[in-house]
């Protein structure tokens, strides 16, 4: 076996992404070689990007539910010989970078009818059954508490989180905590919640979306969470169409509830986009954070701290449209 | 008084140094990480053309809001952000009560903190060279 074309990818702030290829001689003069990715908790960080050995049963899992996920291959948990736990899985031919899609004329195939195959694909992923024995026992995946929805469930998680990390008073979140409080949807069902699906963690190509990546935050929940960050204003990187700046709510919900044989309650999906603001803020405080408290002193980490503003403009659209909270 | 050039012009030259020498010299995270860094430089330039002007018009907000004294804290930045970090905070603890659940204060709340946000929009200035180029 050899391994050659080790390179570091760009990647997110809080983990490793090496890319490489493995050459096995399978049979004597028949050689094979396998493009793979290695991902890697960053040595001597604070876990606040998941941990691998779970970011690798869920991809095996949702690979053998018929999700678009890359075929992971072989996990190590101590990090024997590289010093933090990793593992290795397919590197999947695409691209990931919102701009290409949004832009280039190549990708006009893809953009028609991405809203409609990301309804699709979340369907199965949402049908992931959580009593596999891949999933079972996760922590990141136990079961909600029996006297909360999952949509309070979150809404008091983050704003605990807000008021943990926050190093100064933001008014804007506090008036969306209660906003937020005064309409928690109950749920229809309980499922494997994504947590992160949307427009920057698909890989794509000119055929469309070839793999959903990042399950870092992944839970179990509504999952309705899921269709909502996907509409987030966030993830429209300046195009105007709802999903991803690409579709429209109702080719996503069309197909989504084709897939899944279920109905998605329209109010539910605004409450869940307006959350994702509220969650987004939490991600923007947390990474300045990590810069703030001089753990890693990275430009990104310290300029993340200025999108805040950008999470609480869209809170406060969603709070203007509606003249008191509890109205409801 | 400090000699020209002014910080705004200094400010100038590094972010010049960063998109026009440094990007295009290096590739990869670093490259990506100093384009993040020229829009820093940005930021803390609009920040100071524009902070008197925008902590004036939040303390003035706020003092409407709270009934506070409306006259300007004594001092520096540093005197500055403190009495606004006050005052945020007694409004913090006003919103948490509930006081802004409903009513004409609500709409006096949500107009001003529409305008404090997009002030700050205005120094921050997205979208900016982000999250959809990291990878």
């Amino acid at each position: 076996m050899s391994v050659t074309g080790l390179r570091r990818m760009a990647g997110g702030a809080s983990r490793e992404i090496w890319s490489l290829d493995v050459s096995l001689e399978r049979a004597p003069g028949r050689r094979e070689t396998l493009p793979l990715v290695l991902r890697r908790d960053p040595a001597g960080r604070v876990g606040d990007g998941g941990d691998r050995g779970a970011e690798f049963r869920v991809l095996r899992a949702a690979w053998r539910g018929g999700v678009r996920v890359p075929r992971v291959h072989w996990a190590s948990h101590d990090g024997a010989g590289l010093g933090a736990p990793f593992f290795l899985m397919d590197r999947v031919a695409g691209e990931t970078l919102p701009r290409r899609l949004l832009r280039e004329d190549r990708y006009a195939g893809t953009r028609a009818g991405l809203a409609a195959e990301l309804g699709a694909m979340l369907a199965r992923i949402h049908a992931l059954d959580l009593t596999d024995p891949d999933l079972a026992d996760l922590a990141d995946l136990a079961p909600p508490p029996a006297d909360r929805s999952p949509a309070q469930r979150e809404v008091e998680r983050v704003a605990q989180g807000i008021r943990e990390l926050a190093v100064e008073p933001h008014p804007v979140l506090d008036l969306a905590e209660r906003w937020l409080h005064a309409r928690t949807p109950t749920p229809s069902r309980i499922a494997l919640v994504h947590g992160d699906y949307r427009i920057g963690n698909v890989l794509f190509d000119e055929t469309g979306m070839r793999a959903i990546l990042d399950w870092e935050l992944m839970h179990v929940g509504d999952p309705i969470e899921d269709l909502g960050w996907l509409c987030m204003r966030a993830w429209r990187f300046g195009a105007s169409l709802p999903v991803g700046g690409v579709g429209t709510r109702e080719q996503l919900v069309e197909a989504y509830e084709r897939a899944s044989g279920t109905r998605v309650d329209l109010e539910a999906l605004r409450f869940w986009e307006a959350f994702g603001s509220f969650k987004l803020a939490l991600v923007f405080l947390m990474q300045s954070r990590v810069y703030l408290d001089g753990r890693v002193r990275s430009v990104e980490l310290a300029s993340l701290g200025r999108r805040t503003a950008e999470t609480e403009d869209e809170l406060l659209r969603f709070l203007r449209d509606e003249a008191e909270p509890g109205g409801t | 008084m400090n000699d020209r050039p002014t910080t705004t012009e200094l400010l100038a030259a590094v972010e010049h140094f960063l998109e026009q020498t440094a990007v295009p010299a290096l590739e990869g995270p670093a490259r990506y990480h100093a384009r993040v860094a020229a829009n820093v430089v940005r930021i803390v330039a609009r920040e100071l053309a524009t902070e008197d002007q925008h902590r004036a018009r939040e303390w003035q907000g706020l003092a409407e809001l709270l009934g506070t004294d409306p006259a300007a804290p004594e001092g520096g930045r540093s005197a500055w952000s403190d009495a606004l970090r006050a005052r945020n905070e007694a409004l913090t603890r006003r919103i948490r009560a509930g006081d802004a659940d409903a009513g004409p204060w609500r709409t006096a709340v949500l107009a001003h903190l529409s305008r404090v946000v997009a002030d700050k929009l205005d120094v921050a200035q997205p979208p900016r060279p982000a999250r959809d180029e990291r990878r």
